[in-house]
């Protein structure tokens, strides 16, 4: 009597399984975990050899990260007492708080920067997307192999095009042309990703809306899209980890109002020697928010929600 | 409420044809099938009257108005699909009312109209389910719940039962048409099912490669098929065709296949040339005496009849005689017709010859 089965695996195969998945797990945390860490220490624990896991966590790094400070004589110090908490990080190398650093004005143009474009991309690459899946459009074949060749290339191959296009444009150092760019360089991978998505809703599901008394328009709001909402929410993690991240146009075509996280976050490097907690601190800060994107959208990641609808 | 009117309708497809110039007119309150084998254009040709597929040319009436153009949204008509597309992001009552909030009917009513038509379907337990979970049965019901709460002037199906067990089959195609008849609307019905076509129609359409082969009453079909297909298509065993090169006479009541001659409806047409001797099973009766002979091949036992297959000089025969009659392989037995219930038909077109029996058919069909 043995219940064996090749689909159901035995215990000992889900140790195995599970020990691997932990290790996996433990072993690509691990640079997370040391960079969130490195945040909370001393400049001094945070160059430390051998490496302290155990130390004093201080908020140093993100008092450094959100302000700029400068050095001031003894007398100074004497006459003005600490107001903060900040104010006595800082008063441990004869310093006062200056003012607030740019970090805060630059993490909120990575954050317009990168849900815009995220957003723009979505929203266009959706229609494209039902377009190419749903409606005899001549060439089709054609326009699709044309919108995915724009991937073929390194997009910074084209780097000095539009640094020259930007300029003429007055798109240079702006949201919009940061927006634009981005969206530009997504496009083509939503309109793919999607026009996959939308391939595996059965059309029945819009034709019953149609008949039932809904424009196509409607029917597509109301009908498809929450069936594509697992493609759509894959598909904006994709376009917002690449906007979020990308360096390379960021420094050639922003430097000031638009400028975002990415290119200023090695600037920090430059202020008055290595300031490891100051820029672990903004790391850390920095992937917040693509993290927090990603769980909320988990949900829709992991669930099939056609299952069962539709008897195949 | 309505009677519908096809009109020379055509649909191409790029270079295929998929509907050849169809024409022919739905009574109100009749239940109609579309029948034919896969790729014939029935599905097509219910789309295009549903308005999810423009025609290609040719006219749809739906109660005197032509909306051949129209969207689907403004026909009035219900669908319900071959696997039943409920919307799978919504539970069982959202699904029956959706059609319902198009209109903007106020929500009071919604719920009441839902409530009734979840008694006449027997799914008010399940109202606030998810359809996900559901069994066939259920989704089926649901799937009719979102079509006949709206009360349309009209439902096309589209091989509704094709997705369901085949014993539930049998029970869900007396519950629609019990359905049918207590709401007395018109009925589209797509099928590939012979069965189900004879069963529940009051009237059918049989198609092939786009073309209709014949239009009438089951019986009438069944009994005076117009063409080969048509025979072929319908009833279990087949027709029987025995092929022959012969000749008839307008007036002829019988015909000469090689050595024996035949009894046959009083011919309205002359023909010369190769022919097809078409006869049903159950209107074939082996005996003992009789010239025209062929040894028992097989036999298949049905309960009350059994199929009897013969080898004849003509060409291999399937008889449906009694289960009584006793029957060895091997043995040899006459043949015998019953000569008002066989069709003649043109070996070469296919069409059948007009005679006593199926004239008045051939003429409108």
């Amino acid at each position: 009597m043995s219940s064996y089965s090749i689909t159901e695996p035995s215990d000992r195969q889900k140790w195995i399984a599970g020990t691997l998945v932990v290790v996996y797990a433990l072993i690509t945390m691990m640079p997370l975990v040391w960079i969130f860490l490195t945040g909370f220490k001393s400049p001094a624990d945070a160059i430390s050899y051998p490496p302290k896991v155990l130390f004093d966590p201080t908020l140093e790094g993100y008092v450094n990260l959100f302000t700029t400070r400068t050095r001031q004589t003894q007398e100074f110090l004497a006459a003005n007492p600490p107001q903060t908490w900040a104010d006595e990080i800082v008063r441990q190398y004869d310093m006062v708080i200056a003012g607030p650093s740019k970090f805060g004005e630059r993490f909120l143009n990575s954050v317009i920067i990168g849900f815009g474009s995220t957003f723009l991309s979505i929203f266009l690459g959706t229609l494209a997307a039902y377009a190419f899946s749903r409606f005899k459009i001549p060439l089709a074949d054609d326009l699709l192999f044309f919108i995915l060749s724009t991937r073929m290339m390194p997009p910074i191959a084209v780097a000095i095009p539009i640094f020259l296009m930007y300029r003429n444009l007055g798109l240079s150092d702006t949201h919009l042309g940061m927006i634009l760019l981005y969206t530009a360089v997504n496009i083509s991978l939503a309109v793919w990703l999607l026009k996959g998505f939308i391939d595996e809703i059965p059309r029945e599901y819009e034709e019953a809306a149609l008949i039932d008394g809904y424009t196509r328009f409607q029917a597509f709001v109301k009908v498809v899209l929450p069936q594509a909402a697992t493609g759509i929410a894959s598909t904006a993690i994709f376009c917002l980890i690449f906007a979020w991240n990308e360096y390379a146009f960021a420094v050639l075509l922003t430097s000031g109002t638009a400028q975002t996280a990415p290119p200023f976050i090695p600037t920090i490097i430059g202020v008055g020697g290595l300031d490891w907690p100051a820029i672990a601190a903004a790391a850390t800060i920095f992937l917040l928010p693509v993290m927090i994107f990603t769980i909320l959208l988990r949900k829709h990641l992991l669930r099939g929600i056609t299952f069962g609808a539709v008897r195949k | 409420m309505a009677e519908i009117v096809i009109n020379n309708l055509r649909k191409e497809f790029g270079d295929f044809t998929a509907v050849q110039s169809s024409s022919f007119k739905i009574e109100d309150g009749e239940f109609f099938m579309l029948l034919g084998p896969s790729g014939c254009g029935k599905t097509t040709t219910l789309r295009m009257i549903a308005g999810l597929e423009l025609p290609t040319s040719g006219e749809i009436y739906i109660d005197g108005e032509e909306v051949g153009r129209r969207p689907a949204s403004e026909r009035d008509i219900a669908f319900v699909f071959q696997m039943f597309a409920l919307y799978p992001h919504m539970n069982v009552r959202r699904n029956i009312s959706y059609p319902l909030v198009s209109q903007g009917m106020p929500r009071a009513e919604v719920r009441a109209k839902v409530a009734e038509v979840a008694r006449i379907l027997g799914i008010e337990g399940i109202l606030d389910r998810p359809v996900g979970g559901l069994s066939g049965g259920d989704r089926q019901r649901v799937a009719l719940g979102r079509a006949i709460v709206r009360s349309p002037k009209a439902f096309m199906m589209d091989e509704p039962l094709g997705a369901l067990d085949a014993e539930f089959r049998e029970h869900m195609a007396e519950e629609l048409r019990a359905l049918h008849d207590r709401m007395g609307a018109t009925t589209v019905y797509v099928t590939h099912d012979q069965l189900e076509a004879m069963q529940m129609g009051d009237k059918i359409v049989v198609m092939n490669h786009g073309v209709i082969e014949q239009f009438g009453r089951p019986q009438d079909i069944y009994d005076k098929p117009a063409t080969m297909f048509v025979a072929d298509f319908i009833g279990s065993p087949s027709m029987n065709f025995l092929k022959f090169h012969g000749s008839v006479e307008a007036g002829a009541t019988s015909v000469r296949m090689g050595d024996h001659a035949f009894g046959i409806p009083e011919m309205r047409e002359p023909f010369d040339g190769d022919m097809v001797f078409g006869v049903r099973p159950e209107h074939i009766h082996l005996s003992d005496a009789g010239d025209f002979r062929g040894e028992v091949l097989a036999a298949e036992y049905l309960g009350t009849t059994q199929i009897v297959t013969v080898k004849t000089a003509g060409g291999r025969i399937k008889a449906r005689v009694g289960s009584d009659r006793r029957v060895r392989m091997g043995d040899h037995v006459g043949i015998g017709f019953d000569a008002a219930r066989v069709t003649l038909f043109d070996s070469q077109s296919g069409r059948a010859l007009r005679s006593d029996l199926n004239e008045g058919v051939l003429a409108h069909g």
